[in-house]
C-alpha cells in the first residue's frame, strides 16, 4: 500500500472533523496522520490528511469525502511537487556528560533546543518525516523521555493556490 | 426530480445574493417559523409524535391549514410512513418528534431511507442549548447517532437559522442522489422570537451535484452498445427517482436490449414488454440472473451493484464490460470497476443515450442481438417463476400474493415487509406502473409494509394500497393500523400467515439440517412440527382478526383455494376503514430461483434440486 496526502478543504461548522473521522472509521480506511488547522480564509478550515491505501480504494474514499455536504474541496497532494511538514517535540535525557552530544545533533537536523534543565533537554524540530525519524533515532540512546508529534500538514509547490477557486463558490453563496 | 426539487411549484431556496430584501419579515416564534417554512416547502403531510422538547413546534401545527399532521403510534411508524409517501408521490417525506427516545426511534427508518435514497426529512426536538451535553432529561446526540445513516444532518440552536436550515434541508434531501436529513432543533431556538422572510438565503458551498452526463462518456457507453453481441439494461432504483421511466421505454425499445430491474426498480420497466427478463439477484428469474452472468455488456442504470443482485462479486457477469450511470459518483466502481462512467441524473442520461443510440443507427451502426435473445428466450420458456400448489390442499403463498395482484387493479400500490412475502410479491404481481412498488431494499427492514401503506395513501388518498405482510412483519409495526383506522387512512393489508419466520426458516431448511431454531412464531413449537405442515385453526396467537377489530379495522380469514377469491374481492369492496385479511398459508413454501448467499451467480437454483442448464458447453 502506498501512502497518499489528501488536502480538504472543509465549511468551518462545529462537527465537521467527526464527519470525516467517521466516514474513515465506517468505510474501513485507516488514517495515518490527521491535521486540521485554520487557512487565509475564516470561514474555511483545511483538513491534511494521510491514508495508506491502493489507487482504487483511494478514489472511494474520495468520493465519499466528496459526498460530505461541508467539504468543499479535496486535492491529492503529489510527493514530487509538495512540500510536507510534521512538528515533533521531544523531552531528551541529558546531564552534564551528554548535553553538549545533543546539541550537536540538534543542530545538524537544524532543530531547536526549546527548554533545558539538570536533566533534560527539550528538542523542536519540524521537516520530512524522514528526517525527523532520523533525528530521533539519534537521539535514541540518550533515552527519550516524552514525545509529542503533529500530524502532516502539505502544500504544493508553485504559486498555485488550491483555496483559489473554493474562496470564490464560498464569495458567491456568501 | 420532484416538484420540490425542480422549483416548478414551490418556491425554492436561492443563493445569499439572490435573497429578496423586499420581503417583509414578519415577528414569529422560531416555532411559528418551522411551521411556515414546511408550508413553504410544500410539506403538507408530516407523520410523528408529540413530547417535550418538539412540544413548542406542536402549538402552531395546530393552527396550519397547509399542513396535515398524523398522529402515529410510534415514532418508527412516522419513519416509514414518511418513506411510503416519498415514495409513491415522488416527494419529500416528513416524520417528527421529540428529543432522545423519540429521535432513538426513529433511527431504524431513517438507516432504511437512507439505504434505499429515499427523499425524507426527519425533525427532532433536542433539549435546550444550555442542557446540550449535560445528559439532560431526553438528550440524545441524535446528529452524532444519525451521521453515518444521512445524507446530512443539521443542529439548530438559533431561531433565526429556521428557515434556512428547512430549505437546505429539503433542497439536501430531493435532489442529486435523494437521501434523508435530519434536522435538530433545540427548544430554545423554538422557543424564541425571530423574524421570517422566505426564501432564505441558502449556504451549502459544498453541495453541487452533478445532473448533466458527460457528452464524450454518452457517445461511448452509445459505441459499445450498438457493438455489443450481449448487452443488458441493469435498471435499478435510480431510474425510478429521476423520473426516468418513459425515457428507458424508449431506449430500450430503440437498442432493442433486453431489461432487467432490480428490487429497488420494479414498475421503471414494464414486466409484461417482452423485453423484460424479470428481477436479477439471489431471487431474481433464471433469465435476468443468467443474461447479467452471459453478457457482454451491461449497461448500468441507477444500480449499484449490491451484493444481493451480484452473489459473489468476483464471478459476477465474468464476461462483461460496463457502462455505469449513476448521480452519486462514489457508486461508480465501488463494487465492480466501470469501462465506461457516467456522472448524472438517470433522466438526463437515458435521454441524451436515446439522441446517441439513434447517431450510431443513422450511421448505419446497429446491434445484431438476434443470437442473444434465441437464448434469453429459451431461458425465459424454460425456466419461467412459479410454484407449485401445496399437496395436502393447503393455501399457497404465491397463490394468494398472484390473485391479490390480479383480481386488484392496475394502479393499486403495494408495500411489502421483508422475507418470503416480500420476494413472492416481486416475483408474482404484475409492476407496470413506476411508484407501485415500495419497500425495504436496502436495509431489510421489518415491519415496514404497514407504515410506509399508510403513509403511500396519505399521499396519494384515490389509490388501493396494499401493505402485503408476514406475521412476523405485521407483529412488528401494526399499532399503525389504529392511526389508520382515526386518520381515515383505510390501507388494505394481507398477512401471509405461515406462523413462521419464514425467510429463515428456510434457510434453516437449507443450510441448517431443518433444525428450526425460534422461527416458529404464533404456534406452539408441539404443533408447528407436528408433520402436517399446517399451524393448527383456532390456536393462534395473536388471534389476527380480532386484533384487526380491536384496533378500528375490518378482520378478514382465508384458510383454503376455494375461498380466496372470494376473501380478496370482499377485501377490495371493503373501504371505509382498513381491512386485514390473515390468510393462512401452508408453511414449507420456500422462494425459487435462489443464488444462496456468497455463492455465484452462476450457482443459481431454478427450484431446490434444479440447477438451470445454460448450455455453458457451447461456450
Amino acid at each position: 500500500m502506498s501512502k497518499h496526502t489528501l488536502s480538504v478543504l472543509v465549511e468551518n461548522k462545529p462537527g465537521i472533523l467527526a464527519r470525516i473521522a467517521a466516514l474513515f472509521f465506517r468505510r474501513g480506511f485507516n488514517i495515518d496522520s490527521l491535521a486540521v488547522g485554520t487557512t487565509e480564509h475564516p470561514d474555511i478550515s483545511r483538513i491534511t490528511i494521510v491514508v495508506s491505501v491502493e489507487e482504487l480504494p483511494l478514489e472511494q474514499v474520495t468520493k465519499q469525502l466528496n459526498k460530505l455536504v461541508n467539504v468543499l474541496k479535496i486535492v491529492e497532494l503529489d510527493p514530487s511537487s509538495a512540500i510536507r511538514r510534521e512538528l515533533v517535540l521531544v523531552k531528551v535525557r541529558a546531564d552534564n556528560e551528554t548535553r553538549s552530544q545533543i546539541v550537536e545533533i540538534v543542530q545538524l537536523f537544524r532543530a531547536k533546543t526549546v527548554d533545558v534543565s539538570p536533566d533534560a533537554v527539550t528538542i523542536e524540530a519540524t521537516g520530512s518525516g524522514d528526517k525527523l525519524e532520523a533525528m530521533l533515532k539519534m537521539l535514541e540512546p540518550y533515552g527519550i523521555k516524552e514525545l509529542v508529534q503533529s500530524g502532516v500538514v502539505a502544500i504544493g509547490r508553485g504559486g498555485r493556490s488550491i483555496t483559489d477557486r473554493s474562496l470564490r463558490a464560498l464569495d458567491r453563496s456568501a | 426530480m420532484t416538484e420540490q426539487a425542480t422549483g416548478t411549484h414551490h418556491p425554492q431556496p436561492r443563493g445569499r445574493n439572490a435573497a429578496q430584501p423586499s420581503a417583509p419579515a414578519e415577528r414569529l416564534t422560531g416555532a411559528q417559523s418551522l411551521i411556515r417554512a414546511l408550508e413553504e416547502v410544500g410539506a403538507d403531510t408530516v407523520f410523528g409524535i408529540p413530547g417535550g422538547a418538539i412540544l413548542p413546534a406542536y402549538d402552531p401545527l395546530l393552527d396550519s391549514s397547509r399542513v396535515r399532521h398524523v398522529l402515529v403510534r410510534h415514532e418508527q411508524g412516522a419513519g416509514h410512513a414518511a418513506t411510503g409517501y416519498a415514495q409513491a408521490t415522488g416527494r419529500v417525506g416528513v416524520c417528527m418528534a421529540t428529543s432522545g427516545p423519540g429521535a432513538t426511534n426513529l433511527v431504524t427508518p431513517i438507516a432504511d431511507a437512507h439505504m434505499d435514497s429515499v427523499p425524507l426529512v426527519a425533525i427532532t426536538g433536542q433539549v435546550a442549548t444550555q442542557a446540550i451535553g449535560t445528559d439532560a432529561f431526553q438528550e440524545a446526540d441524535i446528529c452524532g447517532i444519525t451521521m453515518p445513516i444521512t445524507k446530512h444532518n443539521f443542529l439548530v440552536t438559533d431561531a433565526d437559522d429556521i428557515p434556512r436550515t428547512i430549505a437546505e434541508a429539503f433542497h439536501i434531501a430531493s435532489t442529486g442522489r435523494p437521501g434523508p436529513v435530519l434536522v435538530d432543533i433545540a427548544k430554545d431556538a423554538l422557543q424564541a422570537q425571530t423574524t421570517f422572510r422566505w426564501p432564505p438565503a441558502t449556504d451549502l458551498p459544498g453541495y453541487r451535484p452533478v445532473t448533466k452526463p458527460h457528452a464524450k462518456q454518452i457517445r461511448e457507453a452509445a459505441r459499445m452498445i450498438t457493438a455489443a453481441k450481449r448487452p443488458v439494461l441493469y435498471v435499478g432504483g435510480g431510474v425510478l427517482k429521476a423520473r426516468a421511466t418513459a425515457e428507458l421505454r424508449v431506449l430500450a425499445e430503440l437498442t432493442g436490449a433486453p431489461v432487467v430491474t432490480t428490487l429497488m426498480a420494479l414498475g421503471a420497466f414494464p414486466d409484461s414488454h417482452p423485453a423484460h427478463l424479470g428481477m436479477p439477484g439471489m431471487h431474481g428469474s433464471v433469465p435476468a440472473v443468467a443474461a447479467l452472468q452471459k453478457a457482454d455488456l451491461l449497461v448500468a442504470l441507477g444500480a449499484r451493484f449490491d451484493d444481493r443482485v451480484t452473489g459473489r462479486l468476483d464471478t459476477f457477469a465474468p464476461g462483461a464490460k460496463v457502462v455505469h450511470a449513476d448521480i452519486d459518483p462514489a457508486e461508480i466502481s465501488k463494487n465492480r470497476l466501470a469501462d465506461v462512467p457516467i456522472v448524472g441524473d438517470a433522466r438526463e442520461v437515458i435521454a441524451d443515450l436515446v439522441v446517441a443510440v439513434q447517431a450510431e443507427h443513422d450511421a448505419g451502426r446497429k446491434g445484431d442481438y438476434s443470437e442473444w435473445w434465441n437464448r434469453l428466450k429459451d431461458w425465459k420458456h424454460t425456466y419461467p417463476i412459479g410454484y407449485d400448489a401445496p399437496a395436502d390442499g393447503s393455501l399457497s403463498p404465491q397463490q394468494v400474493i398472484e390473485r391479490i395482484g390480479q383480481l386488484s387493479s392496475e394502479d393499486t400500490i403495494y408495500a411489502a415487509g421483508v422475507g418470503q412475502h416480500q420476494m413472492w410479491a416481486s416475483q408474482f404481481i404484475s409492476f407496470d406502473k413506476p411508484g407501485t412498488w415500495l419497500n425495504s431494499g436496502g436495509l431489510g427492514t421489518m415491519g415496514y409494509a404497514v407504515p410506509a401503506a399508510m403513509g403511500a395513501l396519505a399521499g396519494r388518498p384515490d389509490a388501493t394500497v396494499w401493505a402485503i405482510d408476514g406475521d412476523g412483519c405485521f407483529q412488528m409495526t401494526n399499532q399503525e393500523l389504529v392511526t389508520c383506522a382515526l386518520n381515515n387512512i383505510p390501507i388494505k393489508v394481507a398477512i401471509i400467515n405461515n406462523g413462521a419466520l419464514g425467510m429463515v426458516r428456510q434457510w434453516q431448511t437449507l443450510f441448517y439440517g431443518q433444525r428450526y431454531s425460534n422461527t416458529a412464531l404464533h404456534s406452539g413449537p408441539d404443533s408447528l412440527d407436528s408433520g402436517t405442515g399446517r399451524a393448527p385453526a383456532g390456536t393462534r396467537v395473536p388471534d389476527f382478526v380480532k386484533l384487526a377489530e380491536a384496533m378500528g379495522c375490518h378482520g378478514l380469514r382465508c384458510e383454503s383455494p376455494d375461498q380466496l377469491d372470494a376473501v380478496i374481492e370482499k377485501a377490495l369492496a371493503l373501504n371505509d376503514a382498513p381491512v386485514v385479511v390473515d390468510f393462512i398459508v401452508h408453511q414449507d413454501a420456500m422462494v425459487w430461483p435462489m443464488v444462496a448467499a456468497g455463492a455465484s451467480n452462476d450457482e443459481i437454483m431454478a427450484a431446490r434440486d434444479v440447477r438451470p442448464d445454460f448450455g455453458d458447453s457451447d461456450d
